[in-house]
């Protein structure tokens, strides 16, 4: 019945080996230059890790394009973007550092799992110095919660919920992108000015983290200036036919629907919302309104007709420079190499991921090594002008950008598919920015700088 | 030797060997060459391998000996993350205690669905167990954000208590090891051009699933695994025969939850972190894939199912429309184009309709899966021996 021999020596074989592989000294793996993936060779990869599958599909695809474009730019190809605009002067046009850019792609097909497991292959496999991408808030929080154990930095892409540099915020990590708090605080005084400052709200909000933070911010900015909120409903983030939750609406007393959703969900929810003729309807005497605190150009596109007059935040758009003058310069340029690469205007996913990708490129350069802890110590507290956004910060305390917030409302006879929203106003800088201990981004630690290997 | 015929010890360390060369076998290419693409030995993917491996025997367990088709497996798999996760927080970053957890409240969370969902069989329990794991997922999802972190996932915090390991000396979390060994140290042999990578959390997930595979090996070969079988060719007989096969098919409910709980609390113990969709009905229909395309009822079939699906995932995946020019760039200009159009909608985010292909390709040529295929390779190029043995060898259980 039993063989010893054969299975006795395969098990002192495989503890062998296994306790071998345990035991190798470790002197084979460390790196002189004390971090995870140095550069050695005349080249430096980049990973850009987008959704490429899944709901988010069309923000990573325009995600890509965006850093093609950086990385043609930083290689010195092209008519150099955004290079030509930027305060720092730091990059040449040579590469990073002299090395020429490379980079390798991955899917993180919205899930944190998937993505995670892109960007482990991207360090493991292919020597990836930098993480950048991401077009989800808990893809981004998942991501720079593993490039921070790595040893890796990590520039997030669109990512709008206040936890990633809030309660999730980690010292490799940093964010271009506004966050809730920021949308809510730029939207209420005009709000209240367009729509008066004696408003009952109803909030439909998607069941996730995002959904919650836009919600609380959103809610307390408006509440600050008087409006009354009279209704929070949860929707599952799945749901496609918003018929159900848009009825209570009609029975309550509420004159203003706020859609905290995203993406496809708020392009059904829209719909839906208008198809029941919340837009004609009258209450108390007031014209009823819908707000959708978080805006994007794809999102417009897939809502049609439904979204003209609807009021919204955005972190950047493409008429910034045209509309409102020089502060916004870079602006045009990056439209430029864009539209002259790709044929259309770039989405503000875009824009953030091609400004993150030069901000590092940028840190590594005035740092003069690609070492974590140098880089990160270049970026923070960082102020730059040029890129599309007016002066901006990082912020040290929380690796978060400040800059100005778009207040846009959707047109009523927009030209073609890619004009659909019009710039209502600037929100400056000093209305959106918060103390770093502020409630709402309370709790989580940044920790500090991590090499690894 | 433990109780295994002269078959399955020889399968049993056929496996050990191959495990414990995986560094070597999955890297063939050298570093650097155009090849280097296909090149799968890193420790995230050596890893999951061998964890999607158990997961994949565990639920070979349920289907492959009681043909109870279970449509949300991967409920318990998240199970066993968050366990494993909140461990972690709570006691220690000692990868020990987490892991038991991990198995225990996958195995109590498998005996409460378990319970309910065997009151039918057929269709009825596929959709039982589908609906139990959706629920768990929305619960995860969004009702239960305190325990399970929602979208973001749970994750470690810098202030987490940690009792048993002390004050954090470091203003850095903590990472999962065992007894100081930590989970993602690698040590690199370089040999010329090629770079092998022996990770300390590839040889302890190894060693689990070596155990794994032998447990389920003595529970395939045993009389309890007969019953098992009992059930699947004709429960009713089962019934006549005066027994009562609920027991047995809760039981092996139960033992399939627990593998399952476990490859959980493995991959938490890799990567700490636990989001909610890994309890997705997509993860529990992988967890089918794996087992039919490798084979079902096999005791080798599932874990190959596995390495195939997650080497497709995490390679094909990964190859863009710039690395194919690469490729190309010797044909000439207009053809290139052509080539890489063809071949593009296969690879990258397209990567879900070459392994559709393959899946198709396998049920319809090759019904009992991979290992049908080899056994057909064998009774190719094999002497009259190999017919001889294939009606000894291990035939799916159907």
């Amino acid at each position: 019945m039993s063989k010893g021999n054969l299975t006795r020596r395969g098990v002192l074989k495989t503890g062998a080996v296994a306790g071998a592989g345990l035991a190798l000294p470790t002197y084979l793996s460390a790196q002189e230059s004390g971090f995870t993936n140095a550069p050695t060779g005349s080249t430096v990869t980049l990973g850009f890790n987008v959704p490429q599958s899944g709901p988010y599909a069309d923000e990573g695809a325009d995600e890509l394009r965006a850093y093609e474009l950086a990385v043609e730019h930083l290689n010195g190809e092209g008519d150099g973007g955004m290079l030509q605009t930027f305060s720092s002067k730091a990059l040449q046009g040579n590469g990073i550092l002299g090395k020429k850019v490379e980079f390798v792609t991955g899917d993180t097909q919205t899930k944190s799992d998937a993505a995670r497991a892109s960007a482990k292959s991207m360090i493991e496999k292919d020597g990836a110095i930098m993480i950048t991408g991401g077009s989800s808030s808990g893809v981004a929080v998942a991501v720079q919660a593993l490039c921070q154990e790595a040893g890796i930095i990590f520039m997030a892409g669109l990512t709008h919920a206040n936890d990633t540099t809030g309660k999730d915020k980690r010292a490799n990590g940093f964010r271009h992108f506004f966050n809730s708090y920021m949308s809510g605080a730029a939207l209420a005084p005009i709000l209240a000015a367009q729509y008066g400052a004696d408003r009952k709200a109803y909030h439909l909000t998607a069941d996730y983290n995002w959904g919650y933070t836009t919600e609380e911010a959103v809610r307390s900015s408006t509440e600050a200036l008087g409006w009354e909120t009279v209704g929070t409903v949860l929707t599952p983030l799945t749901q496609t036919d918003f018929s159900s939750y848009i009825t209570p609406v009609l029975q309550s007393d509420a004159d203003v629907l706020v859609l905290n959703h995203y993406g496809g969900n708020m392009v059904n929810s829209l719909t839906n919302a208008v198809q029941f003729g919340l837009r004609e309807r009258q209450v108390n005497g007031k014209q009823f309104e819908i707000v959708v605190p978080l805006y994007s150009e794809l999102m417009a596109r897939g809502a049609g007709s439904n979204i003209a007059g609807i009021l919204g935040s955005q972190n950047w758009d493409w008429k910034l420079e045209n509309q409102l003058g020089a502060k916004y310069t870079g602006t045009n340029a990056f439209v430029k190499s864009f539209g002259e690469k790709y044929g259309f205007p770039p989405s503000q996913a875009a824009h953030t991921c091609y400004v993150q990708t030069l901000l590092y490129a940028d840190a590594v350069e005035r740092a003069g090594s690609f070492q974590p802890c140098a880089v990160v110590e270049a970026l923070e507290g960082f102020e730059f002008d040029g890129l599309g956004s007016g002066p901006t910060l990082y912020r040290a305390e929380d690796h978060q950008c400040f800059k100005d917030v778009v207040v846009v409302r959707g047109k009523e006879n927009p030209e073609n598919e890619f004009d659909l929203v019009e710039i209502v106003e600037v929100t400056p800088v000093e209305q959106v920015t918060y103390a770093p201990d502020h409630p709402q981004f309370a709790g989580g630690a940044l920790g500090s700088c991590n090499n690894g290997a | 030797m433990f109780g295994l015929d002269k078959k399955d010890a020889s399968l049993l360390l056929i496996v050990a060997v191959l495990v414990a060369f995986a560094p070597f076998l999955l890297n063939p290419f050298p570093e650097g060459s155009a090849m280097a693409q296909f090149n799968a030995g890193y420790p995230d993917l050596m890893q999951r391998f061998v964890i999607f491996g158990i997961f994949a025997i565990g639920f070979n367990i349920l289907f492959g000996l009681t043909g109870y088709l279970s449509f949300g497996h991967a409920a318990f798999l998240g199970v066993g993350s968050y366990a494993a996760v909140w461990m972690f927080k709570l006691l220690s970053m000692n990868v020990i205690p987490a892991i038991i957890l991990a198995v225990i409240t996958a195995g109590v969370f498998a005996l409460i669905i378990g319970y309910v969902s065997l009151r039918r069989s057929g269709i009825y329990f596929s959709i039982l167990t589908l609906a139990f794991a959706q629920m768990s997922f929305a619960l995860a999802y969004s009702v239960l954000t305190p325990i399970t972190g929602g979208e973001t996932g749970l994750q470690l915090a810098l202030d987490d208590p940690r009792i048993l390991d002390g004050a954090n000396q470091t203003n850095n979390i903590p990472v999962p090891g065992f007894f100081g060994m930590e989970m993602r140290d690698s040590t690199d042999l370089v040999l010329g051009n090629w770079i092998f990578t022996f990770n300390v959390g590839y040889y302890f997930a190894a060693i689990i699933m070596l155990i794994s595979f032998y447990v389920s090996i003595r529970i395939f070969r045993s009389p309890f695994g007969m019953m098992l079988r009992a059930v699947k060719s004709n429960q009713q007989r089962l019934n006549y025969t005066g027994l009562n096969p609920r027991p047995y098919t809760l039981a092996a409910f139960v033992i399939s939850g627990m593998y399952a709980g476990l490859a959980g609390g493995l991959m938490a113990s890799m990567d700490p972190l636990a989001g909610a969709e890994r309890m997705f009905w997509t993860a529990s229909g992988e967890v089918v894939l794996m087992t039919i395309l490798g084979g079902v009822g096999t005791l080798i079939g599932p874990v190959l199912g596995a390495g195939m699906i997650k080497y497709m995932e995490n390679i094909i995946s990964k190859i863009n429309a710039d690395i194919l020019h690469s490729w190309f760039a010797f044909l000439p200009d207009g053809l290139e184009d052509l080539v890489v159009t063809m071949i593009y909608p296969f690879i990258g985010k397209g990567w879900h309709l070459t392994l559709g292909i393959v899946f198709m390709l396998v049920v319809i040529f090759l019904p009992g899966g991979l290992v049908q295929g080899g056994q057909k390779l064998a009774g190719l190029f094999g002497r009259k021996k190999a017919e001889d043995t294939k009606t000894a060898t291990t035939e799916p259980a159907e």
